[in-house]
């Protein structure tokens, strides 16, 4: 394996090691716009051009294989003056339109500007004027063409990753435009990402535009619940401008690297899927048309359950419990209704059958059906728990996260509704089902608790609370905790940590793990 | 003085296979095909000091000796025909003339590295060129010269004229091949160099239409014969171009170590109307200037390179002391500007930029800042790029602005006293 040196520091890398892969690997940043770990190289926009002893001409580190002996200098004069040139030499012909661009404060030119440019301006000529400004070009993603400093990035992830090639660069020289074929629209799985790796703000989503200033937003690590691959997010959010927006938190996701997962990449159906979490929820838990407290609504809960467990007829109760749920979650419905209540039906809620590809986004749309397997171990299944209750069979059906109605039709639901005697909802957001229901419970959505996911992929994965559950929601964990101590089963728990510890002891494939070791990127459950 | 690439020019029906024929022509083919191994062949244009005369000149033999035998790939050969760079015009006269000349060059050639399929990529604008060489490429076919066994040696060869689009860059020989393959001529990052990585991912030989022109004499007279006619390494002669002020411009064949003067002189017919030389650029517009004290450099390769130009593709514009040097210019920076093909960075936006500031100057609204600015981005540009355009920018255009940085002054407005 070639060894060499970087600014004085060695490092012993495999061969073929490109000068940046092993500068970046030293911690030693060399700037870069076209160059893109997950795409072919291209080589074009020369700011990562470096200095290696024994060859005339500096050169770019991108391409550059690494040889052994190699000496590379990063911080020379020469590197610098040449940094300094081709920063220059980009925004010849840009508007530097920083104060309405949304790109501000994530811009590779504003950043590396400052950290290698602050050089006065030598411009005195009018710019080249490009075509299309502020331009939808599919259903997410806007191009600026004057903004954009055509390193290809996005023309690559076309070709290379989603393989669809819609964009092409058009024209000669300094009128080079950035811009889809003619006829075509930048519309696949995967539009989003073309925003995420462009370095300047030539794509912008549609979707977070003008939203907010980046450097309002807080992000927070989490797992896509959008299917059960589980890519990994960042939320990103702002609390501190409630007058805007609705008061929505969330103002966009963007993916999280991970090499075993989802790369650098996201769906789009992931991506923009979040809208939910700020929009009509849940917010109180309600007893037919009365809004209740908590203490009431585990009361009504618990005794329906202990009337029934006193007469020895835990049967009578069943349990859909949905796969939009935690490992932790699961656990606590297991604790309750499988070892409290013995005899109680417990089902893998229901969910509508979605569409996947064969890339990133999968057909189950739930983040954790692996857990329920898992953890939960159901061994009846959904439709014998909605025969029963249709048939009288069932007293208390307790729904966790389903939306039943979309999956059953009302017909079948409110024949349910009308034969059990408590019908309970705990979930998120308002849908068809909670008007069946007789208690709704309001639930934390995913960005609001702390947990883990286990994907189709048998990788468990952490989610992170982003902020507070919205006015009186809790984590579902939580709320089960309370029914429980209600019926004087009170489950020790104050952390969904805690919980995560007794899964470990309890099932053997989580035996070897903690939240520790799962860290950012999840860690394979054992076979 | 002995011709070789021109020796056929002017001739009734030069373009024809029978004329070709009766000056002996595919002796030369035939000679490599029964008479000798690729390897001797190769030796052989090693032995005679060809070198590349698009204007790289690179050792012709050396490069088909990159071509590795044992890659199981087909290998290819494509003739550099995209004759774009300003004053020169002498592969056309080769094309229109004797384009027989270039396909027994190519047969010689093919068989030497083992390829099967030739492309000439041909400017889209020569027409007549196009024209011809499609004629010639039929009349082979139909007399066996080219096919199924060539001229009976159970040696195949194709051959595929392939005109361009219109861009100057198509020239640089991955542009060329990447515009070949159907894509956008982007010159490619380098290594992997052709003979490894190139046409369709295979071994290619890439050679200028005169290089290759010049293989079947080679092949026919012998190495030392080529050799000696040129300087120490740098074998045969070479079709000057001459134009702009001159009393007779046109194509020369001349040894490569005639001088400048000579050329100019005695055999352009001098400057007209008695005028006194100003500039010339030696090599095509990306070579540097030179001026009146620097012409007694001989034409090779070698020797301009070491007064600070390059020999090029042999295209010798003359400027008289009429000429405006900043006008000429802002013709080669509008040139570059227009040509540059917008990858990298520095020259896409450089080229253009520099353009308009020489025409900024050119048209009086210059300020001295302007002209003082102007070296630090021309030199900006060459060495920071994929391909050699953007030293070509920095060559060229930065040769006008130091070596006549006076004329560049007096059209510089001055900046008003304050008041």
């Amino acid at each position: 394996m070639p060894n060499l040196t970087i600014d004085g520091k060695q490092i012993e890398v495999p061969a073929g090691t490109t000068i940046i892969q092993a500068a970046d690997k030293l911690g030693i940043n060399i700037p870069r716009y076209c160059y893109h770990p997950a795409l072919p190289v291209s080589g074009n926009c020369r700011i990562c051009m470096v200095e290696v002893e024994k060859m005339p001409k500096m050169q770019i580190a991108c391409y550059t294989p690494v040889t052994d002996g190699m000496v590379v200098h990063t911080q020379s004069p020469k590197v610098l003056e040449v940094r300094k040139t081709v920063l220059e030499f980009l925004l010849v012909n840009h508007p530097v339109d920083c104060p309405v661009c949304d790109q501000a404060g994530e811009c590779k030119l504003q950043d590396y500007y400052m950290e290698h440019g602050q050089y006065d301006s030598r411009l005195a000529d009018v710019k080249v004027k490009k075509e299309k400004k502020a331009f939808s070009i599919g259903p997410t993603v806007m191009l600026d063409q004057e903004r954009c400093i055509l390193c290809t990035r996005c023309v690559r992830f076309a070709d290379t990753i989603t393989k669809t090639s819609e964009f092409g660069v058009f024209s000669r020289g300094d009128h080079s435009q950035l811009d889809v074929y003619p006829g075509k629209k930048l519309d696949n799985n995967y539009s989003g990402n073309v925003v995420d790796i462009c370095p300047v703000g030539a794509l912008t989503d549609s979707d977070f535009r003008f939203k907010c200033r980046v450097w309002y937003l807080s992000a927070t690590k989490s797992v896509c619940p959008g299917c059960s691959q589980g890519c990994n997010i960042t939320v990103e959010w702002d609390k501190s401008r409630p007058h805007q927006h609705k008061k929505a938190r969330v103002m966009r996701l963007k993916p999280r690297l991970n090499p075993d997962v989802n790369d650098y990449w996201m769906c789009d159906k992931g991506r923009y899927d979040y809208h939910f979490i700020d929009e009509n929820r849940i917010l109180h838990p309600q007893l037919n048309d009365d809004l209740i407290n908590w203490e009431a609504a585990a009361n009504t809960v618990a005794q329906s359950i202990k009337s029934l467990k006193d007469a020895g007829q835990s049967s009578r109760i069943a349990v859909l419990a949905s796969a939009q749920l935690t490992n932790e979650d699961l656990f606590m419905v297991r604790k309750l209704f499988k070892e409290t209540l013995s005899g109680a039906h417990v089902a893998l809620a229901p969910s509508v059958p979605g569409k996947g590809d064969d890339f990133l986004l999968k057909s189950d749309w739930n983040p954790n059906t692996a857990g329920v397997v898992n953890i939960l171990q159901p061994q009846t299944d959904a439709a014998q728990i909605v025969q029963k209750a249709k048939q009288g069979e069932i007293d208390v059906l307790y729904v966790l996260g389903a939306d039943l109605v979309k999956v059953l039709g009302k017909d079948a639901v409110r024949q349910m509704a009308g034969k059990v005697k408590l019908f309970v909802y705990q979930g998120s957001n308002i849908n068809e089902t909670c008007s069946y229901a007789h208690l709704n419970l309001p639930a934390s959505v995913y960005a609001e608790k702390e947990g883990t996911f286990t994907n189709m992929h048998k990788r468990v994965q952490k989610i992170n609370a982003a902020f507070m559950p919205v006015v009186e929601a809790k984590p579902d964990w939580e709320i089960i905790g309370l029914i429980s101590a209600k019926l004087g089963a009170a489950l020790p728990y104050t952390q969904a940590q805690q919980i995560f510890k007794d899964i470990a002891a309890a099932v053997p494939a989580f035996s070897e793990m903690t939240y520790e070791k799962i860290g950012d990127q999840g860690m394979v459950l054992k076979s | 003085m002995e011709k070789i690439a021109s020796r056929r020019f002017g001739q009734d029906n030069s373009h024809l296979l029978a004329s070709y024929l009766k000056d002996n022509g595919y002796a030369a083919a035939r000679k490599a095909l029964t008479g000798m191994t690729p390897a001797q062949i190769i030796d052989e244009v090693k032995k005679s000091n060809l070198r590349g005369l698009g204007g790289a000149g690179f050792p012709t033999g050396m490069k088909w000796s990159f071509i590795p035998a044992a890659n199981p790939k087909p290998k290819y050969l494509v003739i550099n025909a995209d004759e774009g760079e300003p004053g020169t015009f002498k592969d056309k006269y080769i094309l229109e003339q004797d384009p027989h000349a270039l396909l027994e060059g190519i047969i010689i050639t093919c068989y030497a590295i083992g390829s099967h399929k030739a492309y000439i990529y041909i400017r889209g604008e020569y027409i007549k060129s196009l024209q011809r060489m499609q004629a010639a490429i039929d009349e082979a076919y139909k007399e066996k010269y080219l096919g199924k066994g060539v001229m009976g040696s159970g040696f195949d060869i194709d051959v595929v004229v392939h005109p361009g689009g219109g861009a100057y860059i198509c020239g640089e020989e991955t542009a060329l091949l990447e515009s070949l393959e159907g894509k956008k001529g982007f010159p490619r990052l380098k290594p992997p160099f052709p003979a490894i990585v190139g046409l369709f991912n295979c071994p290619t030989v890439i050679n200028n239409v005169e290089t290759i022109a010049c293989v079947g004499p080679i092949i026919n007279k012998g190495a030392e014969w080529y050799a000696k006619l040129g300087s120490e390494k740098n074998g045969g002669n070479r079709l000057f171009c001459i134009s702009g002020h001159v009393n007779k411009p046109g194509v020369y064949e001349l040894p490569n170590g005639t001088t400048l003067r000579e050329l100019i002189y005695t055999h352009a017919g001098g400057i007209p109307n008695g005028r006194q030389l100003k500039a010339v650029i030696p090599g095509g517009i990306s070579a540097p200037l030179l001026t009146p004290d620097q012409i007694d450099v001989k034409m090779d390769f070698d020797s301009l390179k070491a007064i600070g130009s390059m020999a090029g593709s042999g295209g010798i514009i003359v400027m008289d002391d009429t000429t405006d040097m900043v006008w000429a210019a802002m013709v080669a920076a509008r040139f570059f500007a227009h040509e540059s093909c917008g990858q990298c960075s520095p020259c896409r936006e450089g080229s253009g930029w520099v353009y308009r500031n020489v025409k900024k100057i050119y048209h009086g609204h210059g300020k001295p800042h302007d002209l003082n600015n102007l070296p630090g981005i021309v030199n900006n540009i060459g060495g920071n790029t994929i391909c050699a355009f953007g030293d070509a920018v920095t060559m060229s255009v930065g040769s006008y602005v130091s070596k006549f940085r006076h004329e560049f002054e007096a059209k510089i407005t001055k900046e008003p006293a304050h008041a």
